[in-house]
């Protein structure tokens, strides 16, 4: 096991790409908690969708990914999250039309420059080769913006979470606090993206959340209890892409699956426990 | 001075009037009790107390001293929903947010205030407990105690007692009551307007346009009253 360990490690792609996953994992499980009681997954999905269409467009144009990518993405926040605010019901048909068209477009793009279907399959289901020194430089420098917003913010995010309209009333700047967290959840998710694939990054910030939900009943548990569970279930679908030779974003994704199982059935479990004793008094 | 001064308010969703030509004053230490159909108006008034909601025409002025963000509001269905991860404490808490700037933790004197408003409402044993499992009578009253922690002067309540049973709703009232009396000034909404009447100061009757403002002695009097209350009430 400890050997494995080693080995992998001494393979710097491989460190690369487990302190940007580790980082991005971090990010996304925070944000995650806010995005998926505020009923805005859908965001984090439409985002990742806009992400591939812009990386497959600035492959073929032949210009720096990222720098693409990332303005793309923040630009789509702010659309994203004025249609779902929007309480009509063709904006969450808007954000699905958003990102299959995103999808469409980037695989127009692919096709057209290379026709390789290598590009599309690497940008859908993510690549562990794909990151550069540049890339951990940015990881570590987001996850760190990400972190201390979060923690300087924490009573706000609580409160915004909760109750949007008691946070207004008391004066809260309900808006911007809105917009800082899908700000954070672009380049989260642009960071991760080419990690985890488009297809699938959005699991890091639902999955950890939802988990922790199951079994924690404090907003300051689930919070915690996703930030390790997220990092946790990288971290072994590492492993295992590694021993297996599986996609990395793959394993990941099924290592939040196991969690989310685990999680459930000891809820299933403890409600039991609970009612028993009461039955018996 | 007055605590709150509307004049010949007018409000609208999308142009399409619902509420107009609305004056009336609170001044501290009023009940001021706001009744009407269902539909004509109260929530939207709220709202528009709140700052929620732009009016369309007309003034709302604060006086007293009073700040926009020192109003302690319980909504009448919250925002927050059902399934959501939280403590009753954490609840309560969020109603001091409007005094701690850009801490980003609660300063001793915030966590003292929790700490009374939880017992006061005899909610100190459940600070631990999950909001999501708490009975409605509970939840509402961990939303009233979030509300206390948000002023010290002025309490909107819509609809408090909503889908709570008699009994609950008799105790209600009487908390709200005896927060009266420690002069915290009260505007209440409430359809339930035999319960209020012993309780309130003034009354507020909205029919899309003020029926009635003024005393509650004098509205027991008036053909808005009659009208309202039926023959259930006998003045
Ligand atoms: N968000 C909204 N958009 C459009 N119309 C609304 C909205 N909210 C309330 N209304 C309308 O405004 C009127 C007053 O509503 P409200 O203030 O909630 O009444 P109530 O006195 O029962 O609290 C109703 O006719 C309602 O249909
Ligand atoms: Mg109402």
């Amino acid at each position: 096991m400890l050997n494995v360990l080693i080995q992998m490690f001494s393979y710097p792609f491989l460190l690369r790409a487990m302190i940007v996953g580790v980082l991005v994992s971090l990010c996304a499980s925070l944000l995650g908690v806010s995005l998926v009681l505020k009923r805005y997954s859908m965001i984090g999905d439409g985002l990742s969708h806009v992400g591939f269409g812009a990386l497959a467009v600035a492959t073929a144009v032949h210009a720096a990914p990222l720098a693409v990518a990332i303005p793309v993405v923040v630009a789509a926040a702010f659309l994203l999250l004025r249609l779902s605010e929007s309480s009509k019901v063709k904006g969450d048909a808007a954000i699905a039309l958003i990102s299959t068209g995103a999808l469409a477009i980037g695989v127009m793009a692919i096709s057209f420059s290379t026709g390789a279907n290598m590009d599309v399959y690497n940008y859908m289901f993510g690549s562990i080769l794909a990151m550069s020194q540049g890339d951990v430089r940015l990881s570590i420098a987001l996850s760190a913006v990400v972190l201390v917003l979060y923690m300087l913010f924490y009573p706000k995010i609580f409160a915004v979470t909760f109750d949007e309209t008691f946070s207004l009333a008391t004066g809260v700047r309900v808006g911007w606090y809105n917009v800082l967290i899908a700000l954070l959840t672009a380049l989260t998710i642009v960071l991760g993206m080419r990690l985890m694939g488009s297809l699938l990054i959005s699991s890091l910030v639902i999955f950890p959340a939802l988990t922790s939900m199951r079994v924690f009943q404090s907003f300051r548990c689930v919070v915690i209890s996703s930030a390790c569970l997220s990092i946790v279930c990288f971290l072994i679908g590492l492993l295992l892409s590694y021993a297996w030779s599986t996609p990395a974003g793959a394993s990941v994704v099924c290592a939040n699956i196991a969690a989310y199982l685990l999680f459930w059935a000891f809820s299933l479990v403890r409600q039991r426990l609970r009612r028993k004793p009461m039955e018996n008094a | 001075m007055a605590l709150i001064t509307c004049e010949n308010v007018s409000l609208s969703y999308e142009s399409v009037p619902v509420l107009s030509g609305l004056s009336f004053c609170v001044n501290p230490g009023d009940y001021l009790c706001i009744v009407g159909e269902n539909g004509s108006g109260k929530s939207t008034l709220v709202k528009a107390l709140l700052s929620l909601k732009h009016i369309a025409g007309g003034s709302i002025r604060f006086g007293d001293g009073l700040r926009k963000n020192e109003i302690g509001y319980l909504p009448q269905q919250t925002g927050a929903q059902q399934d959501f991860p939280a403590s009753v404490q954490e609840v309560v808490q969020s109603g001091c947010i409007n005094q701690i700037g850009l801490r980003p933790f609660y300063p001793a004197a915030q966590r003292l205030r929790v700490q009374q408003n939880l017992k006061r409402l005899g909610l100190w044993d459940l600070r631990k407990r999950s909001f999501r499992q708490l009975s409605g009578g509970q939840q509402q009253r961990v939303l009233l105690a979030r509300a206390l922690c948000a002023t010290s002067k002025l309490l909107l309540l819509d609809e408090p007692a909503a889908g709570l049973d008699p009994k609950i709703t008799q105790e209600m009232y009487a908390f709200v009551r005896g927060l009266n009396q420690e002069g915290i000034t009260i505007i209440m909404v409430s359809h339930d307007i035999q319960s209020v009447l012993a309780d309130a100061s003034h009354i507020l009757h909205l029919q899309h346009r003020p029926l009635f403002f003024g005393k509650t002695e004098e509205y027991v009097k008036s053909d808005a009253a009659k009208r309202f209350l039926g023959g259930a009430f006998h003045a």
